[in-house]
């Protein structure tokens, strides 16, 4: 028998590899490795169906755990990798023993970016990547009166709708002057300003926490660079992710923001891949190299080392795709927003229905849309097919986009 | 129990019913999606990428028609991410993650589509 495929990862990206490979009918051993004790589960739910309650932690689980028996893939749950010995293929675990690999995948994910100020190791600050965390944050929630969270991004804002959903009182932190700044344009972060106000969550832009004050251990309030003293009995922190790179940088293999590999996944040895929040890689939908947070690169990177690893590589070429909830307002992405020059919006922001069309020298690259889902797909497939759409059509509502004419020939 | 202990729920059965005409029963706990049970019960064809936030169309399944004046109303997003489906869109398309499984349900068929990505 040979060596099993080891995937290292039990998040989304390397339960999908697991999954596509028996699905396109791969023989051989499946060995899945992953620190968290728990098999895989979908982390969207978190701050989000699960905090408020919505969703039982019983279903968010991508499978249940017959499945792995039922599919032979050996789930090593609560196990840490920490080497990848390359001459000899194969991983050293903390707990000692060895696993050879035939093909290794890294799916190692990315970790909390923590708060570098006096005070953060109080009881009480928080942080969400787990479903851990995310149970220690729900059960602090239910004693909790003022939340304050830090960080104004997706993750940071989905904890205040949820937690002022909650009855909470809840302040939001960001540094920038505006909100979800690295994903979206201005007038949706002002849009989403508006939004948070509206629902009296307390939005504070352009200051910094300071310091978090707290008696007996626990976290009590902070301290804001605007000089104001917030109360806090949970600080949730929310302020980025870094990738988990050092198993392969301490391999050998190339890192810089993310583990570097090509447009077939594959790093720099031919039988090792990495795919997920941790992989940075060429991305047609950008103007260069990306490293991309979201259930959609998980998912379609998974597929794609799968098929790669079953004989059949292609290159990766997915459209990138995003979702957010807060409070009633849906913000689906599509197509990836950096290095825009233009933006034209169809439909009317006071209607909260509307969408924002992206251009790079006249070329649509992206499409945000709020509570209009059908203008959201219909954009996954402009973007795929590379169908040529001027901002005048983007922003003319009488036009149906469904029936634009297909790509020419030469895209 | 922890929190992921499943508690003694009340179910109502489902049947899923592939392509090729294979049905299988499973019994759904009320409160699940028609999606959770398929997912739960390793019914092929029921991709569920989101996870159930009604975001990607790859749970879409045909109604039978004797149970489609049964389910709440679809709402709004869930309509127009169908517009969107791979398979082609029937009057009788929905999305198994925005059906909850409830008693009046139970014998409630559903069919997959060809393929959902």
């Amino acid at each position: 028998m040979r060596a099993p495929v080891v995937i290292i990862g039990t998040g989304q990206a390397g339960f999908q590899a697991a999954a596509s490979l028996r699905a396109e009918g791969y023989d051989d051993p499946v060995v899945m490795i992953g620190e968290e004790p728990h098999h895989p589960y979908q982390r969207p739910p978190l701050s989000k169906a699960f905090m408020t309650g919505k969703q039982d932690a019983q279903n968010i689980f991508l499978r249940p755990s017959a499945f792995y028996q039922d599919h032979r893939i050996d789930l090593l749950a609560g196990e840490k990798a920490v080497e990848i010995d390359r001459a000899n293929r194969r991983v050293r675990l903390a707990s000692g023993s060895n696993v050879a690999y035939q093909t290794l995948v890294l799916a190692t994910g990315a970790r909390v970016r923590t708060l570098p100020i006096r005070g953060a190791e109080l009881d009480g600050v928080c942080y969400l990547r787990t479903v851990d965390d995310a149970i220690d944050i729900k059960t602090r929630l239910e004693d909790a009166r003022n939340v304050v969270v830090i960080g104004g991004g997706f993750i940071g804002l989905e904890l205040a709708s949820s937690a002022r959903s909650l009855g909470k009182s809840v302040t939001v932190v960001e540094l920038q002057p505006r909100l979800m700044a690295r994903m979206v344009a201005p007038l949706l972060s002002e849009f989403y300003r508006k939004v948070h106000s509206g629902q009296a969550v307390e939005i504070v832009l352009g200051a910094a926490p300071v310091e978090i004050r707290g008696q007996d251990g626990r976290a009590r309030e902070v301290r804001l660079s605007d000089g104001t003293l917030r109360p806090a009995d949970v600080v949730a922190v929310g302020i980025g992710v870094l990738p988990n790179f050092e198993l392969a940088r301490d391999a050998g293999l190339a890192v810089s923001n993310g583990i570097a590999v090509d447009a077939y996944l594959r790093t720099g040895d031919e039988n090792i891949y990495a795919i997920g929040d941790c992989a940075e890689h060429p991305n047609v939908f950008a103007a260069g190299r990306v490293r991309l947070e979201s259930v959609q690169n998980a998912v379609d990177q998974g597929r794609s080392v799968a098929a790669a690893i079953e004989g059949r590589p292609h290159r990766y070429e997915s459209v990138p795709w995003f979702w957010t909830d807060q409070f009633d307002v849906r913000l689906q992405m599509v197509g990836l927003s950096m290095g825009h020059d233009r933006i034209v919006t169809r439909g009317d922001p006071q209607s909260r229905k509307f969408s924002v069309f992206y251009f790079r020298k006249g070329r649509l690259i992206a499409i945000d849309s709020i509570n209009r889902p059908a203008d959201h797909m219909i954009g996954r497939k402009l973007l795929a097919s590379g169908v040529a759409l001027t901002p005048d059509q983007a922003s003319d509502e009488s036009l149906d986009l469904k029936r634009l004419p297909p790509a020419s020939p030469s895209m | 129990m922890s929190i992921f202990g499943r508690k003694e729920k009340a179910t109502a059965t489902v049947i899923y019913v592939s392509p090729a005409g294979d049905a299988r029963e499973i019994a759904v706990p009320v409160g699940d999606s028609v999606m959770e049970g398929a997912i739960k019960h390793g019914v092929n064809g029921i991709v569920a990428e989101c996870g159930g936030a009604c975001m990607c169309a790859t749970c879409h399944v045909y109604v039978d028609e004797t149970f489609l004046n049964r389910l709440d109303p679809m709402e709004a997003t869930e309509d127009e991410m169908l517009t969107c489906t791979v398979s082609p869109r029937r009057p009788n398309s929905r999305l198994s993650c925005q059906i909850r499984v409830t008693q009046e349900l139970a014998g409630l068929i559903v069919r997959l589509p060809e393929t959902q990505v």
